[in-house]
């Protein structure tokens, strides 16, 4: 199986390491260049506190020039996984256009479809003037050949006093008020696009964007628990007890405003009491108040942990392309029809024949004979109970 | 099986004409009419325009109101996460309940820092996991309004705070200096090994200081008497489990007396029926009043409480001991004699206990236990009980000192003598005359406030510390939340003021990281809770040896027994209930709810008597067809007043079938008052304000002991009547009565498929038991093709204690409605255990008790599913009958048509769930209690399950088969890729019983236990209203009794 080095480098390395910047750790693109012994390499990735303690010179400068930092541990990586990450990490496109674009890297290009609701709009007004017009205009005639027939008429009754067009108008008045209360009825209490202005300016374009910071790395609970979480502050100080100011290109608010970044992770200071010149906590602590930009109502259960581990639901499907926002708006209206819709065309990790797939569902025997014998192309979430009230309400 | 017709209440028996009216109008309850005054619409007091006019206006003002601004909402996340909790996920943690003497292994469940639910531990030799009603509760009063909050001295009987521990510190001392320097401490039992060494360090400091033990529910009579009889004050362990035959003379041994929790699951373990072999236990009961015990009993018989003595030297005398039998009526004396050859016959196998505090009863019992070999099986030594050790005389002695001054310092520790002692009169005068008194108890009870400095001890879950129940089996205690409020454990001002230096905590650690042979050692024993079988930790516990019986003190005994005082015309009985116990946990609204499982009554303590009673004093006949609902059809009670001595009682009367005549029993624990009645609420605690009398009074001291029997009291009828808020009176099963089913040892061993073929029968029309399902029913067939839950309930090993009502509310957010509500019949609880009588009213000894746990049954072809208007209630394909709470809209169409009554409307914003303020001020339509204001308190609501929504007013509820749990434990197995198995999910309440009555899986696994369950008890199996076709996916066990046929035709 091919080890994905972009996912493992996201997970295990990225929190301190950039392949191009120098951050908590040095930029890694050229480390096999610079450590060709591709043997210690692997061991100090694995375990670089034996390595430091064997004496080698090159490891220990390094160790000193980056504050004596220690390095986590890794342990469980195997080979082929290092070997991935390290793939991943040389072949990282230099930034300004040098190298190709990664085709999976950036946004999938999107078919913009024009909107041409205003352009039938218009087209439906022009319409029903001229139908107006051209009923006037029938009536006049009708009414020039009655009187010209001698047929006796009365008096025509001007279109804003004529019943018909009075109840025509009043129910089409009906039915697009309606519409529109229903739907503001609808979205009452749903806050999509909900993008309020946070203590502190954290832009996700730079963390898990440009720095390709892993999502679990600060929302650890969400692989663990029923909430993600918002990280504690000890875990910005992490990184950010050595990364003191920003570099990058600059951060520019919803409002267009230019956004000074470094002053913000001043601000992180702040809250942590921490003074960078003395690389020590020097004043109590104090909390940040974020505002919460996902809620849900308390009758609902949403369960992270279910979603993205037995489910294997990426964040973004719900939270929208998250490495774009430099604030974090909510991309997804989180209503129960967009829950339902989702659970109902969802395929649930079926276990196969060869062993793949959650052994969970081994019980549910009866699917397994169908998708055998072809009466059932595939499982959905649906056919399991997840559309059933108590999946989501108790 | 026998034709017995069983009853909830008299109404139901004789079919009255108010029990009818209420069958047929039992959902009815009357809108506010507009129309009766016979106007017209417009002219009446809400014409229609009115409603139109307040519909639109509300329509609008809701819609604005709504579309305003969405409220901010703020996360604050930690600053530095402790690296061993993720919010959202549960931790475990062991640690014990102690309440007086009592300790109870527990696991605490800790969501985001703070304890939500208590369970058994598993690993506790002693109680294996089980749990009582009391120790399901304790973890409310963690979160009781009324703790006091920080130390407070009394100045002119008011609380003034005292700002820090070293201010008290310096008061205490201040206080104490230039007295001879010793005091008295008074404590309840005390099983912890640190405390008892930090007790003896402190002592030893103070020459001539004493500690005194005392128990509200004293034990001293057994203690007593084991000294005399085997050289040992101390009391042994019962082997339940090892009996054949057990006769309990009084005690309550399921409920309340010693160790339930251990005594019921030895008790159920003899009375689980293995269908290939069928055999249980026999169980005599002898008693005075219908006690939960007693319900269970195979054989019962009442006498009077004078009588109890007697009743015991007759069993000596019948078991062959060197005494004359005294005499008693001549059916007591049958079956007496019953008993006692029942227990000859089972040598070696039978047990007998009594619950008499008297020291010559128990001298006689120990006699009798020699006599029928019990010592050594059913009764060994080698390891001890030690949850009581108080003597009652040793704290006469100590009120006696204090009223002739020889006391300078007392130092008072969770007990409460002034309210649940009888000589709390002596006492709370010596109390005054005393010094320095400081009290460490964790509210202003009747006893505290009475002293003058008080320093409040942490919740057991707020500490550090262990408990040893039964010599060899240490429970250790840790902390599951800070402390909420400014408290100390009373270890450490104990330390403090004897000058050392170490704080409690810290010689806790050293001293259990010594014994346990290191640091390793005492972070197991943390994590496991328990420590069993330490036979070989030198200093712990004292060598196990065996004690031999000495008949010495026997005659002596048997004389004084005959000496005794006759009883009188009346007499009394003061009992525990099994969820007020004495009393300790008065202010704990869960408890208060807690329908007794006998009387059904909540809120109250009352007087059980007999139906002949009533008969007599009020011309009710209660089994006459015409009258019985002049009692019970309202629920005013006539209320009498009882006198004995110089204590006066004014109480209300309910009539229980099983009483003896002429005979009050009366539960302890209610009647929580201050000194000045106004400051009941904030003292004590707003639920125990008005919950019922104290009856303490009314006990005595013999001389040697405190009796709870007083065989004389004299009666007189008041005018005077009383609201008692019982449950179960309404909900009827409509004459259907294939609810309970029962049957004797005897029948069942002959007939072992009688059940089975009566279902069989029932079915043939349908293709079957097996078709039943599929040709039953004109509607297709509903698959569960994943997991399909299943429980299933043995009606014999339930014995009623409510362990699993507590839990349940606790679980899953139940809440408390209050005495008024539940006197409008609107109980909330989601599991009930019924109470069915069976036999003749006027004869005590012919009734028998059956309890039937009943809960939603989640039906596959449930009748409230299809009438639901809004499908807020519907089946899932596990077979779970779901409720959503927010689609509901409060038809009660459902509950109409629930058959079995288990579904619960929320009649009132009883959780403050509601949006708009003053919601919860109904006085147009009843007012609630104060005590279901009190759990909305912001403390109080920390105790909620936050993956359970609290529901709001107007809404139907019932059991959910814990879905919460369920979805938890499939997720849990999903995330460890694997199969979903038994161990990953338990109900509430089949992890709280003590006897394990609740099996509950998935049936279509064929290796679950639910299914090896149903397939090993086939010829026991049954639903409930099976025929309706309705398809419950709880089954029951029918209950087994083991009567002696004979005993019952010789009496």
């Amino acid at each position: 199986m091919a080890q994905d080095g972009k996912a493992l480098f996201q997970s295990d390395c990225a929190s301190c390491h950039n392949p191009i910047k120098q951050v908590t750790g040095p930029a890694l693109k050229g480390v096999t260049a610079r450590v060709p012994d591709q043997k210690l390499l692997h061991a100090w990735i694995r375990n670089n506190s034996a390595v430091l303690a064997s004496g080698n010179k090159y490891f220990n400068d390094l160790y000193i020039q980056f504050g004596k930092t220690p390095m986590n541990t890794f342990p469980q990586l195997t080979d082929a996984e290092i070997d991935a990450i390290l793939k991943y990490v040389e072949t990282y496109p230099e930034p300004g256009g040098g190298g190709a674009k990664n085709p999976n890297e950036g946004p999938a290009t999107q078919t913009l479809e024009s909107d041409n609701s205003l352009l039938y709009g218009i087209l439906t007004l022009i319409l029903a003037v001229i139908m107006l017009v051209l009923l006037q205009v029938n009536s006049n005639l009708r009414k020039l050949s009655d009187d010209k027939s001698g047929v006796p008429s009365h008096d025509p009754i001007p279109f804003y006093r004529n019943k018909v067009y009075l109840t025509f108008l009043g129910l089409v008045l009906f039915v697009i008020g309606g519409y529109y209360i229903v739907q503001a009825a609808i979205g009452l209490g749903r806050q999509q696009n909900y993008q309020p202005e946070q203590p502190i300016f954290f832009s996700h374009k730079v963390h898990p964007g440009t720095n390709q910071i892993s999502c679990l790395y600060c929302h650890g609970g969400a692989w663990d628990s029923k909430m993600a979480g918002v990280p504690s502050l000890n875990v910005c100080m992490n990184c950010h007890a050595a990364i003191n100011d920003y570099k990058g290109e600059p951060l520019y608010r919803a409002n267009g405003k230019e956004v000074d970044a470094t002053g913000e992770i001043q601000k992180l200071y702040s809250y942590t009491g921490y003074d960078p010149k003395s690389g020590k906590y020097t004043e109590p602590g104090k909390q940040i108040e974020w505002v919460k930009i996902h809620n849900l109502p308390d009758h609902v259960y949403f369960n992270h942990s279910q979603h993205i581990r037995a489910g294997k639901v990426q964040c973004q499907t719900c939270h929208g392309s998250i490495t774009e926002m430099n604030e974090v708006k909510q991309f997804s209206e989180l209503s129960m029809g967009w829950c339902i819709n989702c659970h109902r065309t969802t395929k649930v990790n079926f276990p196969d024949s060869a062993g793949n797939g959650n052994k969970f569902y081994s019980i549910y025997e009866k699917f397994h004979q169908n998708l055998s014998t072809g009466k059932m192309d595939s499982v959905t979430v649906e056919n399991i109970g997840g559309t059933e009230c108590q999946k989501c309400h108790y | 099986m026998s034709e017995k017709k069983y009853w909830k209440s008299f109404g139901e028996l004789n079919l009255s004409e108010s029990y009818k009216k209420d069958q047929e109008n039992e959902f009815r309850e009357d809108l506010p009419s507009v129309l009766d005054d016979g106007k017209g619409m417009m002219d009446s007091k809400h014409p229609r325009r009115d409603f139109l006019k307040y519909l639109g206006f509300s329509t609008a003002a809701a819609t604005l109101a709504a579309s305003c601004e969405m409220p901010v909402r703020h996360v604050v996340p930690y600053l530095v996460k402790p690296d061993n909790m993720v919010p959202g996920v549960a931790d475990y943690y062991a640690t014990t309940f102690i309440s007086g003497g009592d300790a109870v292994s527990i696991v605490a469940k800790v969501r985001d820092g703070r304890p939500i639910k208590l369970e058994g531990n598993e690993l506790s030799g002693v109680t294996k996991g089980g749990t009582s009603a009391r120790v399901q509760a304790s973890i409310l009063d963690l979160y009781d309004t009324a703790r006091l909050r920080y130390p407070v001295q009394m100045v002119n009987n008011v609380p003034q705070e005292v700002t820090s521990f070293e201010a008290f510190d310096k008061l205490v001392s201040d206080s104490m200096a230039g007295q001879k320097g010793t005091f008295v401490l008074l404590t309840p039992t005390i099983t912890s090994v640190t405390t008892k060494l930090v007790i003896a360090d402190c002592l030893s400091k103070y020459p001539g200081s004493r500690h005194v033990q005392y128990d509200a529910d004293s034990f001293s009579g057994m203690l007593l008497a084991n000294e005399a009889s085997f050289g040992k004050r101390s009391i042994p362990s019962y082997h339940f489990e090892n009996a054949k035959v057990i006769v309990s003379l009084g005690a309550d041994f399921l409920g309340t007396w010693l160790s339930p929790i251990e005594f019921a699951r030895q008790y159920a373990t003899g009375r689980k029926i293995d269908e290939k072999a069928p055999a249980m236990n026999r169980h005599y009961q002898f008693e005075s009043l219908l006690s939960m015990t007693g319900a269970n009993a195979d054989v019962r018989y009442t006498h009077k409480p004078s009588e109890s003595a007697a009743v015991a030297l007759a069993l000596l005398a019948a078991v062959g001991g060197a005494v004359s039998a005294p005499s008693l009526p001549e059916n007591l004396k049958a079956g007496v004699s019953v008993a006692a050859r029942d227990l000859l016959a089972n040598k070696g196998k039978s047990l007998v206990v009594s619950g008499s505090n008297s020291k010559e009863v128990q001298t006689i019992v120990n006699a009798i236990n020699e006599a029928v070999g019990a010592n050594g099986t059913t009764i060994t030594w080698e390891a001890e009980n030690l949850t009581r050790q108080g003597i009652d005389s040793e704290f006469a002695k100590l009120v006696s000192d204090m009223n002739q001054g020889a006391i300078s310092t007392l130092l008072i520790y969770d007990v409460n003598p002034v309210y649940d002692n009888p000589n709390s009169k002596n006492f709370k005068a010596g109390l005054a005359k005393v010094k320095t008194t400081v009290s460490f108890s964790g509210r202003l009870d009747e006893t505290t406030e009475l002293c003058k400095y008080i320093l409040p001890s942490p919740h057991f879950l707020e500490r550090w510390g262990d408990a040893q129940p039964r010599t060899g089996s240490v429970s250790m205690m840790q902390p599951v939340i800070a402390p909420l409020f400014r408290t100390r454990p009373f270890e450490d001002s104990l330390m403090i003021w004897s000058g050392n230096k170490t704080s409690y905590d810290n010689f806790f650690k050293q001293y259990w990281t010594a014994k346990l042979g290191g640091y390793n050692g005492y972070e197991k024993a943390l994590q496991d809770g328990v420590v069993d079988q330490m036979t070989t930790l030198a200093g712990v516990v004292a060598p196990l040896t065996g004690a031999k019986y000495n008949a010495g003190s026997l005659a002596a005994a048997a004389s004084a027994i005959s000496s005794m005082k006759k009883g009188g015309t009346y007499e009394m009985i003061l009992y525990q209930q099994v969820s007020m116990g004495t009393g300790a946990q008065s202010n704990n609204p869960w408890l208060l709810e807690l329908p007794d499982p006998i009387t059904r009554g909540t809120w109250d303590n009352y007087a059980m008597v007999s139906p002949n009673f009533i008969k007599e004093q009020y011309g009710i006949n209660l089994s006459d067809h015409n009258q019985s609902d002049k009692f019970e059809s309202h629920p005013e009670r006539q209320v009498v007043r009882l006198k004995s001595g110089n204590s006066e009682l004014l109480i209300p009367v309910v009539a229980v079938p099983g009483m003896p005549d002429a005979v009050f029993a009366i539960a302890v624990g209610y009647g929580r008052e201050s000194a000045d009645p106004k400051n009941t609420g904030a003292y004590i605690g707003l639920a125990a304000v008005g919950a019922g009398k104290n009856v303490y009074p009314f006990a005595w001291d013999n001389g040697t002991t405190v009796e709870w029997i007083v065989p004389e009291v004299s009666f007189e009828k008041t005018t005077e009547v009383y609201k008692v808020a019982q449950v179960q009176i309404h909900g009827s099963y409509e004459g259907r009565t294939s609810v309970i089913k029962e049957l004797a040892l005897s029948e069942f061993v002959k007939e072992p498929e009688e059940i089975l073929d009566d279902r069989k029968k029932e079915m043939s029309k349908f293709g079957g038991i097996e078709n039943f399902e599929k040709e039953g029913t004109l509607y297709p067939y509903a698959d569960k093709p994943g997991i399909h839950w299943g429980m299933q309930i043995d009606l014999n090993s339930c014995v009623g204690c409510g362990a699993c009502v507590v839990a349940c509310h606790a679980e899953n957010n139940v809440s408390i409605v209050g005495k008024n509500e539940v006197l409008r019949y609107h109980d909330m609880h989601w599991l009930r255990i019924d109470r069915y009588f069976t036999g003749n009213l006027a004869d005590p000894n012919s009734i028998e008790t059956v309890f039937q746990p009943m809960l939603c049954q989640h039906c596959d072809n449930a009748p409230c599913e299809n009438v639901c208007p809004v499908s807020a209630t519907n089946h899932s394909t596990e077979g779970l009958n779901q409720m959503a709470y927010n689609r509901c809209i409060g038809t009660r169409y459902c509950a109409n048509n629930c058959p079995f009554k288990v579904r619960r409307f929320n009649w009132e914003d009883y959780t403050g769930a509601d949006s708009f303020p003053n919601n919860q001020d109904q006085n147009g339509v009843g007012k609630l209690n104060e005590s279901v204001l009190m759990m909305n308190d912001d403390l109080t609501r920390m105790v909620l399950n936050p993956d359970v929504v609290v529901r709001s007013r107007g809404v139907m509820e019932k059991c959910s088969f814990c879905v919460q749990r369920l979805q938890d434990g499939k997720l849990k197995a999903k995330k460890e890729n694997r199969v979903f198995t038994d161990g990953d999910v338990k109900t509430a309440c089949q992890q709280a019983c003590p006897t394990e009555a609740i099996v509950f899986g998935n049936i279509n696994n064929t290796k679950s236990a639910i299914v090896k369950a149903r397939q090993e008890n086939e010829h026991r199996l049954y639903h409930v209203l099976e025929e309706l076709h309705v398809l419950p996916n709880i089954s029951y066990l029918a209950k087994v009794r083991n009567p002696e046929s004979e005993a019952k035709e010789k009496a």
